[in-house]
């Protein structure tokens, strides 16, 4: 099992025949990746490499019933095609473009959300992998191999760092999403989490978050509520200046909140192994998957699939019926007196 | 990217939302015509990027035409000390006199991002003049928000709500919403990531009128904005940040002395982080680009090598996809370029690592060579150390 991507995904890349996307859809067709076609208005009829080209998203869905999509259309018409992607009936848009303008996310998001078609993730990621079977994404693919650990991440090169280490000590990945570093995203960590939760091959959990915004936090108390498999986390930026934007657009620590320090805090809080250094994510993760499945044997639970259930019975972080704690609450620039929503 | 509170509000003008009359001011000899024309009292207001001007004496109200000359020699020139400037303080080069208000209340309206909720976001307070912030830690309670749907906007029974919560006079009603309807146009049409009205003030008249204005702009959207661009103002901003951003590289300048050149923003950040960890201090922020081109980093040695407290550079390079002989070459052939005189640590994983560490022992540099990251925070931190 894996999140989202498998072998039976069938994928379109929208601006396929630019330099970008053209590479990529290769790179994806060579790791294993089922790529039935590409979009680029105005060239239908053309080829690239042997995969068919379309005017429109449901021109390309209607010849071959593609259900994901790779977006690397320039940031001025991106939100344009997510839109496409989505009106197209489209199950998962990945969304690489970096530099969107974030009013047109609050758009395009708005409209997801109000039709519920689709799942978008990104913008501004590498995308999403399930090592061995495909991946949808700029990620490389040879680092990568099948395993355990499920990886979510703000940041693109990061991801590759903590999977190195991983694949490096023989540890496997059931699935990495890179969730993008942008302030408005499609998916956001507790989407992630939640799938990784429900995922039998998925035994442990890497969530590397950055500087800016709340997400790690909100993250940091749906996994003390719901979350029974061992959360290994990281920030990036606890070095970062206040008010400057650190190459993300989303990471950024403004009027004194998103900084690492307290993300870390509160992670720690929910029962997240927090790493302070990047470079002991693999070790720290390896630790953490020994020490479930030892609780796992000596409990008897002998089958690997049940040994998920075993360790939330271990009460592996002692977690209890979790209230968000009240840090969280606050998490915005100021507390709402009503919810205007 | 940020703005002055003057350009700010000529946006705002443009826009129907009411501000006081002022002209920018470039030498001593024009305030009396200015004076002349806006009438006494005025307020002399140095323009810079920080806010806290106010305290750092980079506001002050005249009576007298004589007083509002003395502001404006003492605050033209002057290095400006707020909490959101250098230690050092930001030199003052424009100023700004306004028309002095009769003021009867003054109060917060702020727009932002709300991240939790993916929409802009209203924020009112009657406590004008303050840091929200401080409001938003000390007395949550005061500040109302109100969130905009982005197919709908603004609607005025959302407007009306923030004016009330401001406890405003009836009298005063009917501009509050126009200004609000009209402030929320504004944010939209110029691709706003803040705008804060701090203080929005009601005047004995009756008067609704943004005192004040921040506001900054996405920077992602600045390619639709190029009236936008032209307010940008280069003396605010670090010399080496704006040589860097020709050569579209993310940098940010730090206080350390380890230079760090990185592909991909958080892995920029990790790496700062690690130099700390390892008890150096990291120079700057930089990231080169996912692709990391022989061009890309030659530019970023210039950059580097540009702030003379860099005592050396740690690379850290994850190629990935990236051919990592193809790195190696691009770093020697841009070392050559830039004669590079402070160690240089050299950590690169992805594909031919092999390879690329026979070109980079081959080359003749002295570079340094690291098996993974702690390796190379930990050998940048030993040769800076060596090196001082």
């Amino acid at each position: 099992m894996s999140v989202l991507v498998d072998k039976n995904t069938k994928l379109i890349v929208q601006g396929i025949t630019g330099k970008e996307g053209s590479f990529h859809a290769l790179g994806c067709r060579d790791y294993g990746t089922n790529v039935v076609g590409g979009v680029t208005p105005g060239k239908e009829g053309q080829s690239v490499e042997g995969i068919p080209v379309f005017n429109t998203v449901q021109a390309a869905v209607d010849a071959t019933g593609a259900n994901a999509t790779m977006i690397f259309v320039p940031p001025p018409f991106a939100a344009d095609a997510i839109f496409e992607a989505s009106e197209a009936g489209i199950e998962l848009i990945v969304c690489i473009t970096e530099g969107i303008p974030v009013l047109d996310m609050v758009k395009i998001k708005r409209y997801i959300r109000g039709h519920g078609r689709g799942r978008l993730i990104g913008p501004n990621c590498p995308g999403i992998i399930t090592p061995g079977a495909a991946k949808i994404g700029i990620m490389p693919g040879h680092i990568h191999i099948p395993g355990p650990v499920g990886v979510v991440s703000r940041s693109g090169t990061l991801t590759y760092e903590v999977v190195g280490q991983l694949t490096a000590l023989g540890i496997g990945q059931s699935t990495c999403i890179g969730i993008g570093g942008d302030p408005v995203n499609g998916t956001n960590f507790i989407d992630a989490l939640k799938l990784f939760n429900e995922d039998k091959q998925t035994k442990a959990i890497c969530m590397i978050g950055e500087i800016g915004g709340s997400a790690e936090e909100d993250a940091a108390a749906y996994i003390k509520a719901n979350v029974k498999k061992p959360v290994v986390g990281f920030i990036a930026g606890q070095t970062a200046p206040p008010g400057r934007r650190m190459g993300h657009a989303g990471a950024i620590i403004s009027g004194g909140k998103g900084t690492a320090e307290e993300k870390m805090k509160v992670m720690a809080e929910c029962g997240i192994t927090v790493c302070k250094s990047p470079a002991d994510l693999g070790e720290t993760i390896k630790s953490a998957l020994d020490k479930a499945s030892s609780r796992a044997k000596t409990k008897g639970y002998p089958k690997a699939k049940d040994r998920a259930k075993g360790s939330s019975k271990d009460k592996i972080k002692g977690k209890v019926k979790a209230k968000a704690p009240s840090s969280i609450k606050t998490g915005g620039r100021a507390k709402p007196t009503r919810r205007g929503r | 990217m940020k703005i002055h509170e003057y350009q700010a509000k000529e946006i705002l003008e443009k826009f129907k939302v009411p501000v006081p009359k002022g002209r920018v001011v470039a030498d001593v000899a024009d305030v009396k015509a200015v004076v002349d024309e806006l009438g006494l009292p005025v307020v002399v207001k140095a323009q810079i990027h920080a806010g806290g001007r106010g305290k750092g004496g980079g506001v002050k109200v005249a009576k007298t035409l004589e007083a509002a000359q003395e502001a404006f020699k003492s605050i033209h020139g002057m290095n400006l000390i707020t909490h959101q400037t250098s230690p050092e303080g930001q030199k003052v080069r424009t100023v700004l006199v306004e028309e002095g208000m009769n003021i009867a209340k003054e109060l917060y309206i702020g727009i932002v991002l709300d991240r939790e909720t993916d929409r802009v976001c209203f924020m009112a307070s009657e406590e004008g003049g303050m840091e929200i912030e401080e409001v938003a830690a000390k007395t949550p309670e005061k500040i109302m928000k109100e969130w905009v749907d982005p197919v709908l906007g603004l609607m005025p029974a959302q407007a009306r709500k923030l004016a009330f919560f401001l406890n405003l006079p009836p009298e005063a009603m009917r501009d509050a919403v126009g200004f609000l309807l009209n402030l929320y146009k504004a944010f939209i049409a110029k691709d706003c990531s803040l705008a804060e009205i701090n203080p929005l003030v009601l005047t004995a008249e009756n008067k609704i009128l943004a005192l004040d204005c921040k506001m900054n702009f996405d920077d992602n959207a600045l390619f639709r904005q190029k009236d936008v661009v032209e307010y940008r103002d280069l003396a605010e901003e670090e010399e080496l940040e704006i040589e860097a951003s020709k050569y579209s590289l993310n940098y940010i300048k730090l206080d350390g002395s380890i230079g760090c050149m990185v592909n991909g923003a958080g892995l920029a950040m990790a790496t700062m982080d690690i130099i700390k960890i390892s008890g150096g201090e990291p120079a700057n922020f930089l990231d080169v680009g996912g692709g990391a081109s022989e061009e890309q980093i030659e530019n970023a040695f210039k950059i580097i090598l540009a702030d003379s407290s860099v005592k050396g550079i740690f690379i850290n390079i994850f190629g990935g996809i990236l051919r990592c002989d193809r790195l190696a070459n691009g770093v020697v052939n841009a070392a050559r370029k830039i004669n590079v005189s402070v160690p240089v640590v050299i950590r690169m994983e992805g594909t031919n690592v092999a390879e690329g560490k026979k070109i980079l022992k081959e080359s003749g540099f002295n570079f340094i060579l690291a098996d993974n990251m702690r390796d190379g925070a930990e050998k940048a931190v030993a040769a800076v150390g060596a090196a001082g």
